[in-house]
């Protein structure tokens, strides 16, 4: 730490206080982490949720009903084409406003799911759907026309053919993309400060109102979003190398099943699973 | 395209194949069969009937229908005229008010179980080792338990020469393998019809053999199968009756021997002789 007041007097001369940067960056106040956790669950949460419906999307686009594939097709539409930003305060403040409706905190068992929460994850998710349908669609397209035949001549139902040839065949195409998404969304919480939800980055901008430590502060909060960007390329990287044809399988090998669930969301969806089941306690505590 | 005066401009010399109603009592009666392409009559009225046990080997030039006509059998492809009966019941279509309709998907699916289909170019699962590219299609679409299933799945791997090869994936498979494996997964369903579609055309010269072999193995069983292949010698060892395509139509057929010796067209004895050289 003899090092720290080192640079930090050098500092000085730059207006730049550096032991308030390290000072932040090393042990975060309790509202700062609080406002890391927000912004890692909820991109989390949003991005399982919008790979479920973007799921459904692209099976809708894909759909033999002509209503279904004009319904995906104009959602995508949508959602493509206006700003998240202005997403989030139409559904947030928009509705309340027009007295359609109104976020409320909501209690599960006990535990409160603040209304910003719900709003957010909802609009995160309803904009993530669009393009992983995209993702989903065009990975489905790229599996060769003779798979769904193979699969038909042996009897398979579309549903079935689906399930167990395409999606499987799909996923490999669909996980890198997919992890530039979840990259993406992580970094898009920090358009949630505009409905007034306490992620990192209004975290961030409080502490700066009380300290005036600008540079400093948003600096601490880019190196965390460096770093949660960081650690998720190389989770997607080790899902990746485990997607990767291994030519043999081991002879007992996972079910098609196991395959399929445990292969869906790739890495994120466990672990979405995991953190959804603490979300309330975290809501609580913000209630209390 | 509803040029009624198709078949004319066809060089038909009055082979029509089966006439009268399609025959409730063949394993496949199609009659009158006519699919096209954008306006292009690809089929233009072929009738055949296929008895149990009988093997049926197609032969014709390029772009002559062959595969138009195996897709059709399993509604792979829709049909624009005419009707196909397996086993005495329609496959894709059903009576509606007062012509037929196309059946929903999941009926559809259902006709296809009993049909067996071998592609020119294997499609087989990548995903899946070769024994779950077999056993897949009874657990999914039939319901038989998994251990069950993959116990079937391993005794027609070893019937096509594959055993030691259960768990391996297809991209690690010889051409010649993954289409032994491709026959065992339709084997898997115990189709009462197995269709090929050129299944040894996409292989290298040296894996032709073998699995020309599991086929001849298959005929010895007494399986019914509608063949296409320029494998002469698997069809004169194997097939009773051999159909020469030309055109979207049946040009004629016969025994292997006499079409190969005595054919009623020039057509026939010109295309016969040059394939054989290959073959
Ligand atoms: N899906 C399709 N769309 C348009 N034309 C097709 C299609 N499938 C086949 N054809 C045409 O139909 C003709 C017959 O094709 P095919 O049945 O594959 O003949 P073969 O198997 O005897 O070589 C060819 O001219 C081919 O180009
Ligand atoms: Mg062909």
């Amino acid at each position: 730490m003899a090092d720290t007041s080192l640079l930090a007097d050098s500092a000085q001369v730059a207006g730049f206080d550096w032991s308030f940067f390290w000072h932040y960056l090393i042990s975060p106040s309790g509202t700062f982490l609080e406002g890391l956790w927000r912004t890692v669950y909820i991109s989390v949460v949003a991005q399982a949720l919008g790979v479920l419906l973007g799921l459904v999307i692209a099976l809708a686009q894909r759909s033999r009903f002509a209503a279904l594939r004009w319904g995906g097709g104009a959602y995508v539409w949508l959602i493509r084409g206006t700003p998240l930003l202005v997403q989030l305060v139409l559904v947030y403040n928009g509705l309340a406003a027009a007295g359609v409706y109104r976020f409320t905190d909501v209690q599960v068992g006990g535990l409160v799911l603040l209304g910003v929460v719900q709003a957010a994850v909802l609009t995160l998710a309803v904009n993530e759907a669009a393009y992983m349908a995209e993702i989903i669609r065009a990975a489905l397209d790229a599996i060769d026309r003779g798979q769904t035949e193979a699969a038909q001549a042996l009897g398979m139902t579309p549903s079935l053919t689906m399930r167990v040839v395409l999606l499987p065949q799909a996923l490999r195409i669909i996980v890198p993309p997919l992890g530039n998404e979840f990259n993406l969304m992580m970094k898009s919480t920090s358009l949630l400060s505009v409905i007034g939800l306490q992620e990192m980055f209004l975290t961030a901008q409080s502490i700066n109102s009380a300290t005036f430590k600008t540079f400093e502060i948003f600096l601490v909060a880019a190196c965390y979003y460096l770093a949660l960007t960081t650690v998720w390329s190389f989770v997607q990287r080790s899902i990746e190398r485990r997607l990767a044809d291994p030519g043999t399988t081991p002879p007992p090998g996972p079910s098609l099943r196991e395959r399929l669930v445990g292969g869906r969301g790739g890495g994120p969806a466990p672990r979405g699973t995991a953190v959804v089941g603490k979300e309330p306690t975290l809501a609580g505590r913000e209630a209390s | 395209m509803n040029d009624p005066h198709g078949p004319h401009d066809q060089p038909t010399t009055g082979y029509t194949g089966p006439t009268g109603p399609a025959d409730p009592t063949a394993v496949l009666s199609a009659r009158g069969m006519v699919k096209a392409f954008g306006g292009v009559r690809v089929l233009n009225g072929v009738s055949m009937d296929v008895r149990a046990r009988e093997v049926v080997v197609v032969v014709g030039p390029s772009g002559s229908g062959k595969t138009t006509f195996l897709r059709c059998l399993n509604h792979l492809e829709s049909i624009d005229e005419g009707e196909i009966l397996v086993h005495g019941r329609r496959v894709g279509y059903k009576d509606g008010l007062d012509r037929l309709v196309e059946e929903r998907p999941r009926a559809i699916a259902a006709r296809r179980r009993n049909i067996g289909f071998v592609f020119q170019r294997f499609n087989l699962f990548p995903h899946l080792s070769a024994l779950d590219n077999v056993a897949v299609a009874p657990v999914k679409v039939l319901g038989v338990p998994k251990a069950e299933a993959r116990e079937q799945a391993q005794a027609l791997l070893a019937r096509v020469g594959l055993a030691h090869k259960a768990s391996s994936r297809p991209s690690v498979l010889s051409g010649g393998q993954q289409q032994r494996v491709a026959i065992a997964r339709a084997l898997a369903m115990k189709p009462e019809l197995m269709l090929f579609d050129e299944p040894t055309s996409a292989l290298d010269p040296e894996m032709v053999g073998e699995v020309v072999t599991v086929m001849k193995e298959l005929v010895e069983d007494g399986l019914t199968m509608i063949v296409v292949t320029h494998e002469m010698g698997f069809a004169r060892s194997a097939a009773d009756r051999l159909v020469m395509f030309d055109q979207g139509v049946i040009l004629e057929e016969g025994t292997p021997e006499k079409l190969m010796t005595d054919p009623d067209h020039q057509r026939t004895r010109a295309f016969l002789r040059r394939i054989d050289g290959h073959g």
